[in-house]
C-alpha cells in the first residue's frame, strides 16, 4: 500500500498552555517530510484561558479535517479527563495515548465538581478503545531535562509506537524546522525520551 | 526575513489557511491591508503587520470593520490593490460602506475576506455571509483548504480588478484555522503604496441620480460575472455516477470523505462550486441533468440549494433535489463526515452503518474563565460589592464577557459590539433598577462612542465602566488607538479614552486602578449616591491585561500570595466573591481551608486585600 493510500485520523485534546498545536503541527509537518496528503485543524476558542484545546491531523486519503465521533483512528491526549472526554471520538479500534498528569480545572479546585479518580478513569477508557497507553510525560521530560517539553515527548511515544509510516529522520527534521533553534536540543532529547517510551507498546502498524 | 515572505520553489509549506491568504494576496500584489481582528481571522492582520516593512506595503489596525473597508476602497479606487478580512458580524458593522460600494466599484482589485464561524466557536451567531454576495451583487469565491485558500485570493483579485467590483472570499473556521500544504509562487518586486486618483465626481460621489446609473451598471456587471462563473475553472465536478452531489466550501472534504468510505466513487457525481456567486447557473443546470438525484451539501443556510431549485425551475428541469428543505442537511452548527453519509444513505437509498459512539462518562467541566490576576475580575469584584445583585449589568464582546461566571456573575445581557453602551441607555430609561454597563476599551472605540453620545444626548442614566487593559487582549493582543504599551515601548495614547470620554459630553469621569480595591469601591460609592442626578457617569478602570504586559516588558513575577494557615473557609468570601482560578479548596487537613496555588498566582494582591488570611511572599 502506498502512503498515499493510508487513511488516518488522530485527534489531539489537551488543555490552554500545554502545547497541544504545537505537537499537531509537529505530526502535520513529518507527514508533510514523507509527501504524505495531510491536513491539521485547530479549535482554540478561548483557549489561553484555561479551556480545552482540540485539534486534528488526517493523513492521506481521509480529507475531512473534521473528525466525527467515532471514526478516529488515533487519539493523542495531554491530560487524562480530556482523554475521557474525547471518547466519543472513539471506536473500538481506537488506540488512545494519553498523560497522566492532571490539569484541575477550576470547577475542581473550587469545589464545584470532583475530579475523577484516575484508575476508574482509565478503566472506563480502555473498555472503549483497542489500546490505552499512558505515558507520565512530564516524568519523561524531566528526566530528559526538557521539562517544558511534555507535549514532544507525546510526540515521540506516538512515533515510537510506529503507527505512523513517518521515519525518525522525518520526525526529527520536522521538529528542528518548526522550533526555534535555541529549543531543538531539548525538543529532540524529549521526543527521544518519548521514542523509546512507544517502543515498549510497539504495534502493528495502521498503515 | 518574515516566514512568509520566502521564496519559491522546494517543498511545500504547511500553511495555516490565514497565512495562504496572506502569502496569495502577496503573490497577487496586495499594497494595501487593514482591518479589525475578529476570530478566525485575526491572523490575516497579525501576519501582515509583521510583514509589512519588509514587505513595502502599507498596513492598519483599523479601529472597525466599516473604517477598514472604507480605507481600503479609497486605497482601491486609487489604483493600490488592497484587502480587508472580518469575521461574519464584522461584515454588519461594514455592510453599510459594502453595500454601496458594490454599485461604485473599484480600480484596483479589492478583497474582503469574510470568516465564517459555523458552530459558534467563538462567535455571538452562526449568520451565513453567502447572503451577502447575493445582497450586495458582488463575486464570491469559497476555499475549501488553505492550498485553495492561497489560489483562491489570487483569483479574486483578478476578478475584481477585471470586473472592477469588490470580490468576496468566504472562509469558514476550518478554512482559516486550518494549515495544509501549500506549493508558493513569487511575489512581485516592491512598488511601494503610492496610488493616483483621477477626478470622476458623477461615477464616484452616489448622489441619486448618480446611484441610478449605478445601479444599471451593477447589474450588467452581474450578468457578465454569472458567464464568467458558468466557465471557471474553480467550479468542476468529479466522480462519475448518476447520484449527484452540488457542494461548496469545507463541506467539499466531508463529502469526498463520505462517498469514499461509503465505496460510491462510481455512484456518485460530485458539483463543487468555489466561484459559488453569481451562482453558475449553466453549470448547475448541466449538472442536474446529468443525474437522477441531487443532494446539496453545505454548511448553515441552503444557500446553493435554493440557487439549485431556482435554476431547475428555470430551466425545466425535474431532477429531484434535497438537502436543508428534508432537513437531510443539517443547517444547525459544522458538518462532518458522518453527518453527511448519514444524509445520502437516506436519500440516496445506501445502507450505511452508523459508527457507534461512546458517551463521555460524566466529568468535569473546564469552560474558559479570565486568568488568575485579571484586572476585570477586581472591577467586577468591586462593582458587585458596591451594586449587588438589583442593578442590571449590560456588557460587551470580549475577555470581559466571561464575567458571566459565577461567582462574578457580572453580565445580564449582550448582543453584539457595542450594544452594552446602548443597550445601557434603553434599560435605564424603562426600569427602576440601577444600570451599570461594561465595554472593553477597544470595543469602546470600535462601537461604543456613539452609544455614549447617545446617551449623553437623551439624557439616560446608568454608570458605563470602561474596562482599559491597554490592548484588544480576546483575539490575541491586538493594538487599538488607545494603547500605550507597544512592542516598541511605552507611548503616549494616540486617543486619550478620558479625553474622548469628556469629549462625548460626559461630565462625571473616574479613573481607578481595578487593582488597589479600597479606593475603587469608594468611588463606586461615590458614583452610585450620584446616579440619580448626573445622567450618564464614566468609571475607567485601567489596569494593563497581565498576559500582555509581562510578554511586552518580560515581566517576572517576584512575589505570589499565600493564605497563613488562620483561614478555615468557613466564610469562604474569596471563592464565592472573586474566584480567582488560582485558588483551591484543601481538604486534606482536618479543617477545609483555601489554598493558593503558587504557580497559578500572578501576585495581583487583589485577594489579600478582601481577606486578612493572605499575605504576600517573595520568590527567587
Ligand atoms: S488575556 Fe488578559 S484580559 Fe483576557 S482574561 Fe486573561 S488577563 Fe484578562
Ligand atoms: S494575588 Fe490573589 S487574586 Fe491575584 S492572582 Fe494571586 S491568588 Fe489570584
Amino acid at each position: 500500500m502506498g502512503k498515499a493510500d493510508i487513511s488516518l485520523r488522530i485527534f489531539f485534546t489537551g488543555v490552554g498552555g500545554q502545547g497541544t498545536l504545537l505537537a499537531t503541527r509537529l505530526v502535520g509537518e513529518a507527514a508533510l517530510e514523507e509527501n504524505i496528503p495531510v491536513l491539521m485543524s485547530e479549535i482554540h476558542g478561548m483557549a489561553q484561558r484555561g479551556g480545552v484545546v482540540e485539534s486534528s491531523v488526517v493523513l492521506g486519503e481521509a480529507s475531512s479535517p473534521t473528525i466525527s465521533d467515532g471514526e478516529a483512528n488515533i487519539v493523542i491526549a495531554f491530560e487524562p479527563v480530556e482523554a475521557a472526554r474525547a471518547l466519543p471520538k472513539c471506536n473500538p479500534k481506537t488506540i488512545l495515548i494519553t498523560g497522566t498528569t492532571p490539569v484541575l480545572p477550576f470547577t475542581v479546585t473550587t469545589g464545584q465538581a470532583t475530579y475523577p479518580a484516575p484508575g476508574a478513569l482509565y478503566e472506563t477508557i480502555a473498555l472503549h478503545v483497542a489500546r490505552l497507553i499512558r505515558v507520565d510525560a512530564d516524568a519523561l521530560a524531566a528526566e530528559a531535562n526538557a521539562k517544558r517539553s511534555a507535549n514532544v515527548v507525546m510526540i515521540g511515544v506516538l512515533a515510537g509506537t510506529g503507527l505512523l509510516p513517518v521515519s525518525q529522520e522525518s520526525w526529527k527534521g520536522a521538529l528542528a524546522r518548526i522550533l526555534p533553534s535555541k529549543l531543538v536540543e531539548a525538543n529532540l532529547r524529549a521526543f527521544d525520551a518519548g521514542y523509546r517510551f512507544g517502543l515498549q507498546s510497539k504495534g502493528k502498524p495502521l498503515h | 526575513m518574515h516566514e512568509l515572505l520566502m521564496e519559491p520553489g522546494g517543498k511545500p509549506h504547511f500553511l495555516l489557511g490565514n497565512e495562504a491568504i496572506v502569502r496569495g494576496a502577496l503573490e497577487a500584489g496586495v499594497r494595501f491591508v487593514a482591518a479589525y481582528p475578529g476570530t478566525p481571522s485575526s491572523e490575516i492582520i497579525e501576519r501582515f503587520t509583521q510583514l509589512a516593512p519588509e514587505a513595502g506595503i502599507y498596513t492598519e489596525y483599523s479601529v472597525n470593520e466599516k473604517v477598514s473597508v472604507e480605507v481600503s476602497c479609497a486605497a482601491a479606487i486609487s489604483g493600490v490593490r488592497s484587502l480587508c478580512a472580518m469575521k461574519h458580524v464584522g461584515l454588519n458593522v461594514a455592510a453599510d460602506a459594502f453595500m454601496t460600494l458594490a454599485y461604485v466599484g473599484v480600480k484596483a482589485g479589492m478583497v474582503i475576506v469574510v470568516a465564517d464561524d459555523p458552530f459558534l466557536h467563538s462567535s455571538q451567531n452562526e449568520q451565513d455571509t453567502r447572503y451577502y454576495a447575493k445582497l450586495a451583487g458582488v463575486p464570491m469565491l469559497e476555499p475549501a483548504t488553505p492550498e485553495e485558500a492561497y489560489r483562491m485570493v489570487i483569483e479574486a483579485f483578478e476578478i475584481s480588478e477585471k470586473f472592477k467590483t469588490p470580490c468576496l472570499l468566504r472562509t469558514t473556521t476550518r478554512v482559516n484555522h486550518c494549515r495544509g500544504p501549500v506549493s508558493i509562487g513569487s511575489i512581485p518586486a516592491r512598488q511601494g503604496f503610492a496610488g493616483s486618483f483621477a477626478k470622476d465626481p458623477f461615477n464616484l460621489v452616489v448622489i441619486p441620480a448618480v446611484g441610478r446609473k449605478l445601479r444599471l451598471t451593477q447589474l450588467e456587471r452581474l450578468k457578465a460575472l454569472r458567464a464568467e462563473s458558468n466557465g471557471s475553472p474553480l467550479n468542476f465536478s468529479t466522480g462519475r455516477g448518476e447520484l449527484g452531489i452540488i457542494t461548496s466550501g469545507v463541506s467539499y472534504l466531508h463529502v469526498r470523505d463520505a462517498v469514499r468510505s461509503m465505496g460510491l466513487e462510481d455512484r456518485v457525481r460530485i458539483l463543487k462550486l468555489g466561484f459559488s456567486y453569481p451562482q453558475p447557473q449553466a453549470l448547475i443546470g448541466e449538472f442536474l441533468r446529468s443525474v437522477k438525484k441531487a443532494l446539496v451539501v453545505e454548511e448553515i443556510e441552503p444557500f446553493v440549494e435554493e440557487g439549485a431549485r431556482l435554476t431547475a425551475q428555470t430551466m425545466g428541469i425535474s431532477t429531484l433535489i434535497a438537502g436543508k428543505g428534508e432537513g437531510l442537511v443539517p443547517r444547525e452548527f459544522e458538518l462532518d463526515p458522518v453527518k453527511v453519509k448519514r444524509a445520502i444513505s437516506t436519500f440516496f437509498e445506501i445502507p450505511f452503518q452508523e459508527p457507534a459512539v461512546t458517551a463521555a462518562p460524566q466529568l468535569p467541566q473546564r469552560p474558559p474563565n479570565l486568568c488568575p490576576g485579571c484586572p476585570h475580575r477586581a472591577t467586577y469584584y468591586s462593582v458587585k460589592q458596591v451594586f449587588g445583585e438589583e442593578a442590571i449589568y449590560p456588557t460587551d464582546i470580549g475577555c470581559y464577557t466571561l464575567g458571566i461566571l459565577p461567582p462574578l456573575k457580572a453580565a445580564d445581557f449582550l448582543i453584539c459590539m457595542g450594544s452594552g453602551v446602548s443597550t445601557a441607555g434603553g434599560f435605564s430609561t424603562v426600569l427602576d433598577s440601577p444600570v451599570v454597563a461594561f465595554i472593553g476599551d477597544s470595543t469602546f472605540f470600535h462601537a461604543g462612542i456613539t452609544g455614549l453620545i447617545n446617551a449623553v444626548a437623551n439624557n439616560h442614566r446608568f454608570l458605563l465602566v470602561i474596562l482599559d487593559n491597554g490592548t484588544t487582549a480576546m483575539t490575541g493582543h491586538q493594538p487599538h488607538p488607545g494603547v500605550e504599551l507597544t512592542p516598541q515601548g511605552r507611548i503616549e495614547p494616540k486617543v486619550s479614552i478620558e479625553k474622548l470620554v469628556r469629549g462625548c459630553g460626559v461630565n462625571v469621569v473616574e479613573t481607578v486602578n481595578p487593582l488597589q480595591v479600597k479606593k475603587t469601591q469608594k468611588v463606586l460609592q461615590e458614583l452610585k449616591a450620584n446616579m440619580g442626578k448626573t445622567g450618564v457617569s464614566v468609571l475607567i478602570s485601567k489596569s494593563p491585561c497581565p498576559l500582555f504586559e509581562n510578554r511586552i516588558l518580560k515581566k517576572t513575577k517576584k512575589i505570589v500570595f499565600q493564605s497563613d494557615g488562620s483561614c478555615d473557609d468557613t466564610c469562604g468570601k474569596c471563592m464565592k466573591e472573586l474566584g480567582c482560578p488560582a485558588f483551591a479548596v484543601d481538604t486534606s487537613g482536618e479543617k477545609r481551608a483555601v489554598r493558593i496555588d503558587e504557580n497559578l498566582c500572578i501576585g495581583c494582591s487583589v485577594c489579600s486585600q478582601i481577606c486578612d488570611a493572605i499575605k504576600p511572599k517573595r520568590i527567587s
